[in-house]
């Protein structure tokens, strides 16, 4: 493990918002638990939960904490500045962030989408989850990491993100489809395991294909932005 | 407005740091307005009131602001978007954010492995020995005292040995052992040929440390060299007093005769004396007061702060 990657892991498990990371992935598997006891049909309740809150809440909101957790929080409070200091290409602290962050995310989203999954249907229909949203806190972390180095809120800009244009514009637009992390992730689980549960509103091309361009592109732009990171705002 | 570039006793060659007619500025905002200047290996300091510019200058040097104009190189080489040069260069930034969660040692062990030293632990230990923070390098960063905290980051900074150390303002929030005892170690540092910058805006920290000096005021460079010479400068000048008495105008009377006295304006309130020499004008008016018979009740240097003697060395 590289020595940022250890310091990045370090400092987010050290911090309290660490824990919010428990709530959702608890009350996902809670839901469906309950449900499965009651004995209610999986139609009744498995669109609700799985894409309702495990896909579209669950899986974005634990990465856009832990996305913006590996670099935003570095860089508001100055520590970026004792990581940038040293002669490392830009590219290996990139990676190195974004690998903890895309890894972090899979496993706290994954686990409990598997486990609603089985609950819900098949272990088939958990697989395709962990697939999907492996894909997807892969494409979620660059974003969320390039968000950090682009704006001083990034955590707001990544609500707007989730909550406006996949949420919101998502609905009406249909175009936005297409740019939409969470469409992907759909489709790919849906393809892996078509269920009624699942409906997927693009091609799988498009959503594999998109979900590498969100990956590629997103950290290179973070490479750059690095790159040329300034300290602003302070003039004396 | 004139610079007064005192001839420095340094090396004409080349300086390890040069910035070369740099300018920086924020949208319509100034920071710094074509400043030239080459730090040689041994201590500087880099003077000027809070505003001026100093940290513009240190983060341009550490490549953390690019110019607007000009080129800020070390060695040769550019600083903005080369990691590079964090090979040959140290950085103590002003702002104290450390990664409290780690033990003093992790964090230089940390460091000392981005920098790819062959043995990271002999190097942190090393560096923790000359800051002289061995004793608590097991504790957590975030338990430190001020100072404490500000002696890991310097050993961080120390790691591997940089040819160049920059510091922003590193006597800020120290107390005076602590403050001796880096001053004693960047003495040390210049001594074996580290290129050493530190920013202040305190004339007698730069006093105690450095031989020469930068001075930055609103942005420009208004001195540069031997600080001896620039202190001279700066003494020389005329000084304010506002002085009350129990007769005020009988003491105009007496003092204008004086020669270390340049002016007098009378006040509702009292005197306001130009003294053309400090030393000599603070020696001569007890003695004046006491012939006269006149009882003193306030002297009050009006312009002692930083900023007018920056702003004089402008003028000049």
């Amino acid at each position: 493990m590289s020595t940022v990657a250890f310091i990045t892991a370090r400092g987010l498990f050290g911090r309290r918002r660490a824990l919010l990371l428990l709530p959702l992935p608890v009350l996902l598997i809670g839901l469906a638990a309950i449900c499965r006891a009651y004995g209610v049909s999986p139609d009744m309740w498995g669109q609700a939960v799985i894409v309702g809150l495990g896909l579209v809440v669950v899986l974005p909101v634990v990465a856009l904490i832990v996305g913006t957790g590996v670099l935003g929080s570095e860089v508001d409070d100055g520590t970026i500045v004792h990581i940038l200091t040293k002669p490392l290409p830009r590219y290996e602290i990139i990676l190195a962030k974004y690998g903890v962050a895309a890894l972090v995310t899979a496993v706290v989203a994954a686990v409990p989408l598997f486990i609603t999954g089985v609950l819900a249907g098949s272990v088939k229909l958990g697989a395709a989850l962990v697939v999907a949203s492996v894909i997807g806190a892969f494409a979620y972390s660059a974003l969320f990491l390039l968000f950090s180095l682009l704006s001083r809120r990034p955590v707001l800009v990544g609500l707007v993100y989730i909550l406006v244009w996949e949420g919101l514009l998502g609905n009406f637009v249909s175009g936005t489809k297409n740019l939409a992390v969470g469409q992907y992730v759909i489709t790919i689980a849906d393809k892996i395991a078509p269920t009624a549960i699942l409906e997927s509103t693009i091609g799988l091309t498009t959503a594999i294909v998109m979900s590498a361009l969100f990956i590629v592109l997103g950290t290179l732009a973070a490479v750059n932005r690095l790159s040329s990171f300034s300290v602003a705002g302070e003039t004396s | 407005m004139t610079t007064q570039t005192l001839p420095a006793e340094t090396p004409t060659t080349t300086g390890v740091v040069e910035l070369s007619t740099v300018s920086r500025w924020y949208g319509n905002v100034v920071a710094v307005n074509d400043i030239s200047m080459s730090l040689h290996p041994g201590v500087t300091g880099l003077l000027g009131p809070n505003g001026a510019g100093k940290t513009t200058v240190l983060h341009m040097m550490a490549g953390f602001l690019s110019p607007s104009k000009g080129t800020v190189t070390i060695d040769g080489k550019p600083t903005w978007r080369n990691p590079e040069i964090y090979r040959d260069l140290g950085l103590v930034t002003e702002r104290e954010a450390v990664h409290g969660f780690l033990t003093a040692r992790q964090f230089v062990t940390a460091c000392a492995k981005m920098q790819k030293l062959p043995d990271p632990a002999a190097a942190a230990q090393r560096a923790l020995e000359l800051v002289e923070m061995t004793g608590a390098a097991e504790r957590r960063i975030e338990t430190f005292s001020k100072g404490m905290r500000q002696r890991t980051r310097v050993a961080a900074a120390l790691v591997h040995e940089p040819r160049v150390l920059l510091l922003d303002e590193p006597f800020n929030g120290m107390d005076p052992r602590q403050r001796m005892h880096m001053m004693e170690l960047l003495h040390r540092l210049g001594d074996n040929g580290h290129t050493i910058l530190f920013s202040s805006h305190i004339l007698e920290e730069v006093e105690q440390v450095a031989g020469l000096v930068q001075v930055i005021v609103a942005g420009r460079l208004a001195a540069s060299g031997d600080y001896r010479k620039i202190r001279r400068l700066m003494t020389n000048r005329p000084h304010v007093f506002a002085v009350r008495s129990s007769d005020d105008r009988r003491l105009a009377v007496a003092l204008i005769a004086e020669k270390s006295v340049a002016g007098i304006e009378i006040e509702a309130n009292g005197l306001t004396v130009r003294a053309s020499d400090y030393g000599s004008f603070t020696r001569v008016l007890p003695r004046i007061a006491l012939d006269q018979g006149i009882r003193l009740r306030q002297v009050v240097p009006s312009d002692e702060s930083l900023e007018s003697v920056f702003s004089y060395l402008l003028e000049g």
